[in-house]
């Protein structure tokens, strides 16, 4: 699994959802703040048309920190919104991904917040299917 | 002469506080929650995240009942915490292909790859009011489908492949943020898109309806209307790893426009954007019907005059914080100059009645 891969899981994850995972299984990690959680924004763009020039389309908040576990492994903490707590496990997450708790972590927090998105989008996709137009064509007269 | 004048701070702390009181209502009527704000006015919420320029759901859901249900206090609300934000990048443009689609609809085709997909659309209702809604009555439960496809293609390629549609013009323009460097015209279209995307919904869409009734008309379908989540990309500085960092509703809206030809190049049809966030399809359709009316000059139309193809009348007027600050700003005290313009007509009468 890439870093790439459970960065974003966990930057968009749902917040409830990380934080019951990471309260169920207690883990405590002793680590000192590098930059302490920081809300901020970034100015998300768009492209016109489609294949066009870029364009700035408006701003969305976002919360940072990092941090360095007694390890020794830095941890950065980028997630969506301004839940500094969430934040917090995320980067506690990250810096344990580069320890040998990672396969505890990818079966019992990553994996489970994906099935979660997962199941969201699916449940999204299958109701939009639902209202899918079945056109039909009435013929008049004589064929 | 300045004179100032101080005074009024009781008054005003006890405005405020009726403020709060009022705010509540009958307390015997439980608090409004954030969280039903936001699950239940999603359309108040995206709203005001749309023109506040800020996607934040709980921020949004807070200004509305901060500001007893006033959308354009609460977009104030939004856009004066904006500002206090450390800006931490710039994201990629986002990919609208890969959207995971509640709503993707097309007028100007029937059979679509992906298919019309009606959504959770106002459309089609009788717009009667439903009284079962003043009880608790029963929810419906949405019916689900199997998926088959789930890439849903942009309408508007099927038209470029043949050539009939303008292609989008890309040079890689750098555009400039308008919240930093103040708008300049002419202003380019990226800036103009960044403008319109947080304009007031109701400027752009009498705008977009008085191209409709003839004033600059450019006879738009409506390409493409789609609706749902994508993904906002983010390359994390100190990793240089660029990641999912956000996941945001938008409306995107594509419109087919008059065509446009001469002897040298065959027609084509012309072409108009709108984005915005959230589900806000009124305004995403009119953005794009502004958009087209707007690049008049570009596509070589004929300025007519009308309102909606005035670049400064529509750029300088369209959005509504700046619109209510300075209108509201007439409330405040203005005993001074109104006492120097008083005491001007008294003398101008005075004049009068002694040279009658």
């Amino acid at each position: 699994m890439e870093r790439k891969f459970w960065l974003s899981t966990l930057a968009t994850c749902n917040d409830a959802h990380l934080t019951s995972l990471w309260e169920k299984f207690g883990i405590e990690v002793n680590f000192t703040w590098l930059r302490k959680p920081e809300i901020g924004s970034i100015m998300c763009q768009g492209k016109i048309g489609v294949t066009g020039n870029n364009f700035n389309f408006g701003e969305v908040t976002i919360t940072r920190c990092q941090l360095k576990t007694s390890q020794g492994k830095i941890g950065h903490g980028y997630v969506q919104g301004r839940n500094k707590h969430k934040a917090e496990i995320v980067a506690i997450c990250d810096a344990l991904m580069q320890t040998n708790k990672r396969d505890f972590l990818i079966k019992n927090i990553i994996r489970p917040l994906v099935v979660g998105d997962k199941n969201l989008k699916k449940d999204v996709m299958s109701k939009s299917e639902s209202t899918a137009v079945d056109f039909f064509t009435l013929v008049r007269g004589e064929t | 002469m300045y004179v100032a004048v101080k005074g009024g701070e009781k008054a005003i702390e006890n405005a405020h506080n009726w403020l709060s009181e009022i705010r509540r209502g009958d307390v015997n009527v439980p608090n409004l929650e954030i969280d039903q704000i936001k699950e239940q006015l999603t359309l108040s919420v995206e709203r005001v995240m749309s023109e506040g320029s800020l996607y934040d759901t709980d921020l949004a859901a807070l200004a509305i009942k901060q500001s007893r249900g006033d959308l354009i206090e609460a977009i104030f609300l939004i856009r004066a915490y904006r500002t206090t934000l450390p800006r931490f990048g710039t994201s990629p443009p986002i990919k609208t292909e890969d959207m995971v689609c509640m709503r993707r609809i097309s007028a100007t085709y029937k059979d679509i790859p992906g298919k019309q997909k009606l959504g959770p659309t106002f459309d089609y209702t009788h717009r009667l009011l439903d009284f079962s809604l003043l009880a608790e009555g029963n929810i419906p439960k949405a019916e689900k489908r199997k998926v088959l496809k789930e890439k849903i293609p942009h309408v508007l390629r099927f038209l470029n492949k043949e050539g009939l549609i303008q292609k989008e013009k890309n040079n890689n323009y750098q555009p400039k943020d308008i919240t930093r460097n103040p708008l300049e015209f002419p202003a380019n279209r990226s800036e103009r898109l960044q403008s319109l995307s947080r304009a007031d919904e109701g400027f752009l869409l009498a705008l977009a309806y008085s191209t409709q009734r003839g004033y600059a008309r450019n006879h738009a379908f409506v390409g493409e209307l789609r609706i749902g989540y994508v993904k906002v990309k983010y390359n994390i500085p100190e990793l240089d790893i660029e990641i999912d960092i956000a996941e945001i509703i938008v409306t995107e809206c594509e419109s087919v426009n008059q065509f446009q030809g001469s002897k040298k190049t065959p027609a084509q049809f012309t072409r108009g954007y709108g984005l915005t966030f959230g589900q806000l399809e009124r305004k995403a359709v009119s953005m794009a019907l502004v958009d087209r009316a707007l690049r008049w000059k570009e596509i070589g139309e004929e300025f007519v005059g009308a309102p909606a193809q005035d670049e400064e009348f529509v750029l300088s007027h369209c959005d509504n914080i700046q619109a209510t600050g300075f209108l509201e700003h007439l409330k405040l005290p203005h005993y001074v100059d109104f006492q120097s313009e008083l005491e001007l007509v008294r003398r101008i009468r005075k004049e009068y009645e002694k040279n009658k």
